[in-house]
Parts: structure tokens; C-alpha cells; sequence
């Protein structure tokens, strides 16, 4: 198929990746908690990803991200767990279920709030975030697998390194082909100018909910690996502070750049993980000392990224 | 024959002022209509009324025979009418090229599921897209500079863009807001050749908002003169040139220039 023919310089790096990763992983080099980290990367980088769709090249601030991450990974450990099907069989399917409730009410709430512009946008979806949030906090009352402000406990771990890379990768080349098809071009004319857009036939309402849902779609997804993988969910996982740090992701990498959006991811995760072993335990709440600073250096230092030198 | 666009008592507020105060009139096919008038009359507030950036207080707007009235923006460029803006509006960040396959592919489909898998439909439209933005870009002296920047090119190459991508949408009616602003003379004299070789080209029908007296008696068919939102009159260029209302609006009553 002239997918996957387009893509194989992609493809071929990516199965050098892999390999390189299984070989490491199967010869027991690194610990499994590193091994998790790793994976729980190639996660990370698949929400921000769905957040770079959204405000990278769409320019809509969002600053509820993590409550559609959320979203996808309650909807699929609660299918999995509710219906039995908890094999590595099934899991597509409940992954594609946490994607997609993740895009339902993306749409749903993204007819009404898109059109704000800016940061009422954000104020928007910063609300949101925290009602998702209160939501999971009572989920019990819904239904006590949920587990409330508990937790939701006991989710079968199938999440490893195999579903985690090639169901990211194989959606990063989705992404890409989006970016650079027409409706990728569409994005990018809106962010820059909403007016001129809609004066060559754009339609932005439609354009701007595409992007978000399809962002939205990217954390679903993201959020049923993480659930598969970690085993355990608490509410606490998916406020806002992680709704910042994909923003700090995407910002990092450079907005609109997906490759971008990969290395900071690897960054991001490796750096507040590596603090973790790098400080030791009595000092080590001092990460949230040295995160901050480091952003304040970026921001004076590469306000467009890490990627790109200037505005781009 | 049918009017192209024929607009029908037009009123548009803001706030207490009235900024188009019941204007009417009609454009037939083929022919340039320039709106002439003093800073403030209304005249960039008509373009944005009829483009519907503007909701209008009352009035109709007949596009073709049709009522477009409550039409959205981008269904009236699919429908085809183009605009430039009075201040430029490109995209600035995204290349000369891509401006321009943005405005052609608008019109012209294929399915994200296309988009993604890269289907034949994918490849012929593309194709078509950049084939389109090509010919512009010779057309309109902007050839080479495809992969650079809108933002990087001078200010008149800009404006030559901007056409452009108004024309990729393939329009049948054209609204150009101030073509000759921040122009020299000699690159007036360019710009007057420039837009009868489109108009010729692509069989346009145009609405120009000019305050440039040399380029805008040359250029149009009629002309149609407003002050204080209101029609004052509509006329050959000659015409308009000898009416002593016309005079008294440009220039006060003091006397002829």
C-alpha cells in the first residue's frame, strides 16, 4: 500500500528503534522500571503529539489535554474490565474505544467552546479539565470499578513495548499524512489568519473541530496504553499540572513539529525520570525546584523550542 | 442578462454610527465597478458585507440571481467571489505556494481518508493544486519564489500574492480593497496592466476600492462614489470626473482643484 511504500524511510528507522529497544529489554540490560519508563515515552509522545495538532498547528489553546488522556484510559481499562475481555486479543479494540470516547466528547464539547480564540480558549478548556477530573474523583458513584477518588485498581497489564511503539508509530505517520495533506494546510492557514481563511472557502468551525477531535482521538489512545500499562489510575494522573506538561512537550519541541514533539518527549520524561534517580530520596522533591527553572532558561533562552532557533 | 451581484438597500450600524446607510446597486457581468470615496464612507464595511464578515442590519445581497444574504463567508468563496484585504492578510509563515494550493484546494476534495492513505484521488488533486499555483505564480511575476515565505517578500510582491490566491479559488466576482496602496507610480502603471490582463483571462466580473484617482478612472467601467455610507452618485469615470457633488465630497466646498 503507498502508505506504508511512502513512509519506509520512517518505517525503517522506526524497526531499527525497535529492534534495538527489544534487544536491550530481552537481553535484561536495563531494569523493568526503565523499561516501563521507556515505554510510558513513546505514550507521552502520542498525546503531545494530539496536542501539537491542536495548538502547535491549529493554534487552539488547550489546557485540558490530560482529560481526554483520561478519558481513553478509563474507557478502556472499564471495557476491559466490565466485558472480560482482558486479552492481548481485545486490546485493539479497547484501545480504538478509548480513542474514540475521547473524540465523542472532544466533538461534543468542542462545537460549543471553539469559538473562543486565545487564551478564553484556554480558560475554556482549563474548566473542563478540572470537571473531568471531579468526575473521576465520584466515579464510583457510578460504578465501583471506577474507583472514585481510590483509584481504579486492578486494570490487566497489556500494554509492552511492541503495542506501545507500533500503535505510536504507525500514528505519528497517520498525523504526518494529515499535516501535509490539505486539511493539515487548512490548519496551519487558520492558525495564522481566521479571517483570510474563511475568505478562500476554509471552513474554520469545521476545520478547528477536526483538529481537536483528532487531537483529542491521539490522547485517547495515548491515555488506554498508559492504563494497560501502569495498571492502576488515579484522577490525580490526569489534572491539571499534566495537561501542562504535554503543553511544556510541544512547546519544547517547537510548535507545529512533530519530530520535535519526539525528542522532547524523550527529553521531558528522561529528565524528570532521571532526577529521580539521579537525587537522592531526601532531596528529591527538590525536582520541583530545578523543572521550573529549566522551563523559565527556556523560555529566555529558545522561547520557539529546542528545535527551532527562531519563530517558525 | 443577470446581474453578477446586485445588492439591495444595504444598512450596517456600529454603535450610533451609521456606516452604510442604504446602499444599492448592481454589477453585470464583465464589468469593473471602482468605489471611490472619502476615508470613513463605507466602503471597505460594503466589501465586508457582502463577503459577510458583516452581519447586515437589513438588505439583501444577490450573488448570480441567488440571495446570499445569510450565507457564511467561506460558502461564498466556494460560490465564487474572492477577496483581497485592505490590509494585507496572507499567511505569513506558510510559503508562497502553499498560500496559494490552500485557496484551490478549499474547493477541490478528497477525503482525510485520502489525505492519510494517499489515494489516486490524493495524487490528482495535489497534482492539480500546485500545477494551479504555478501558472499563477508566472502569471503574476512571482515565479521562483514558490518555497519562500510569504513574509519574506516585499510588500508589492505581497500584494501580488494576495491576488493570486483570491484567483486560486477560481472566483467569477472579485473584490480588490485598495490594490494601489503604498504603490509608486510605475508600479501603479504595472498593477493597472496586471489586473486587465486577469480580468481578460479569467472573464472577471470586479469590485475595486481604489483612493488612487489615476489607477481607478483607468481601469473601471463605471464608478460608484459614497460619503457618509450613502450612494452620492454611479457613473462612467467621465461622468464622475465633472459632477460637482463628487467634487464638493473630495474636496470641501472651497473649489475645484
Amino acid at each position: 500500500m503507498r502508505f506504508f511504500l511512502e513512509s519506509k524511510r520512517h518505517i525503517l528507522l522506526a524497526l531499527v528503534i525497535y529492534a534495538a529497544l527489544r534487544l536491550l529489554f530481552s537481553l535484561g540490560i536495563v531494569s523493568e522500571y526503565i523499561e516501563q519508563v521507556v515505554i510510558y515515552v513513546f505514550i507521552v509522545i502520542l498525546a503531545a503529539t494530539g496536542l501539537n495538532v491542536i495548538y502547535g498547528y491549529t493554534g487552539q489553546f488547550s489546557l485540558g489535554h490530560a482529560a481526554f488522556y483520561g478519558i481513553g484510559a478509563y474507557t478502556s481499562a472499564y471495557l476491559a474490565k466490565t466485558s472480560g475481555l482482558e486479552s492481548i486479543f481485545f486490546f485493539p479494540a479497547t484501545i480504538l474505544a478509548g480513542g474514540l470516547m475521547a473524540a465523542l466528547v472532544a466533538y461534543v464539547i468542542g462545537i460549543p467552546i471553539l469559538r473562543l480564540r486565545d487564551d478564553f480558549l484556554g480558560i475554556a478548556t482549563l474548566g473542563f479539565g478540572i470537571l473531568v477530573r471531579v468526575f473521576f474523583d465520584n466515579s464510583d458513584r457510578i460504578s465501583e470499578v471506577l474507583g472514585g477518588s481510590r483509584g481504579f485498581t486492578g486494570i490487566v497489564k497489556l500494554t509492552n513495548l511492541e503495542t506501545a511503539f507500533f500503535v505510536t508509530v504507525f500514528l505519528l505517520l497517520v498525523t504526518r499524512n494529515l499535516i501535509t495533506s490539505r486539511y493539515g494546510l487548512f490548519w496551519r492557514c487558520i492558525k495564522e489568519d481566521e479571517t483570510a481563511s474563511a475568505s478562500i472557502g476554509i471552513n474554520t468551525a469545521r476545520m478547528k473541530l477536526m483538529a481537536f477531535v483528532y487531537g483529542c482521538f491521539l490522547a485517547g489512545v495515548a491515555g488506554a496504553l498508559y492504563a494497560h500499562l501502569y495498571t492502576f489510575l488515579h484522577p490525580s494522573n490526569f489534572d491539571f499540572l499534566r495537561s501542562i506538561d504535554f503543553l511544556i512537550i510541544v512547546i519544547l519541541g517547537g510548535m507545529g513539529n512533530i519530530a520535535g514533539t519526539i525528542y522532547a518527549g524523550f527529553i521531558w520524561v528522561g529528565f524528570i525520570e532521571g532526577l529521580r534517580i539521579a537525587l537522592p530520596g531526601n532531596i528529591l522533591d527538590l525536582r520541583w525546584v530545578f523543572i521550573p527553572l529549566l522551563l523559565i532558561a527556556l523560555m529566555m533562552w529558545r522561547p520557539y523550542g529546542l528545535m527551532t532557533k527562531k519563530k517558525g | 442578462m443577470t446581474a453578477v451581484l446586485e445588492v439591495d438597500r444595504l444598512t450596517k450600524s456600529f454603535g450610533g454610527i451609521q456606516a452604510v446607510d442604504g446602499i444599492s446597486f448592481k454589477v453585470p457581468p464583465g464589468e469593473t465597478l471602482g468605489i471611490i470615496g472619502p476615508n470613513g464612507a463605507g466602503k471597505t464595511t460594503v466589501f465586508n458585507l457582502i463577503t459577510r464578515f458583516y452581519t447586515p442590519d437589513s438588505g439583501d445581497i444577490r450573488f448570480m440571481g441567488r440571495s446570499v444574504t445569510h450565507l457564511a463567508p467561506h460558502r461564498l468563496a466556494r460560490l465564487g467571489i474572492g477577496r483581497t484585504f485592505q490590509n494585507l492578510r496572507l499567511f505569513r509563515e506558510l510559503t508562497v505556494a502553499e498560500n496559494i494550493t490552500s485557496a484551490y484546494l478549499s474547493g477541490n476534495r478528497y477525503s482525510p481518508f485520502a489525505g492519510i492513505f494517499r489515494t489516486d484521488r490524493h495524487s490528482v488533486v495535489e497534482k492539480k493544486a500546485w500545477q494551479k499555483a504555478y501558472t499563477l505564480m508566472d502569471f503574476l511575476g512571482l515565479a521562483g519564489k514558490g518555497d519562500a515565505p510569504a513574509g519574506s517578500l516585499p510588500y508589492g510582491e505581497q500584494r501580488r500574492l494576495e491576488l493570486a490566491r483570491a484567483l486560486a479559488i477560481e472566483p467569477k466576482l472579485l473584490l480588490i480593497d485598495e490594490p494601489g496602496a503604498g504603490m509608486n507610480p510605475r508600479e501603479i502603471r504595472d498593477l493597472v496592466e496586471t489586473l486587465r490582463d486577469v480580468k481578460k483571462r479569467f472573464n472577471l466580473t470586479i469590485i475595486m476600492i481604489e483612493h488612487q484617482m489615476g489607477l481607478v478612472m483607468n481601469i473601471s467601467d463605471h464608478i460608484l462614489v459614497m460619503d457618509f455610507g450613502e450612494k452620492i452618485m454611479q457613473g462612467t469615470p467621465a461622468e464622475v470626473r465633472r459632477d460637482a457633488r463628487v467634487i464638493e465630497a473630495y474636496l470641501g466646498e472651497e473649489g475645484p482643484a
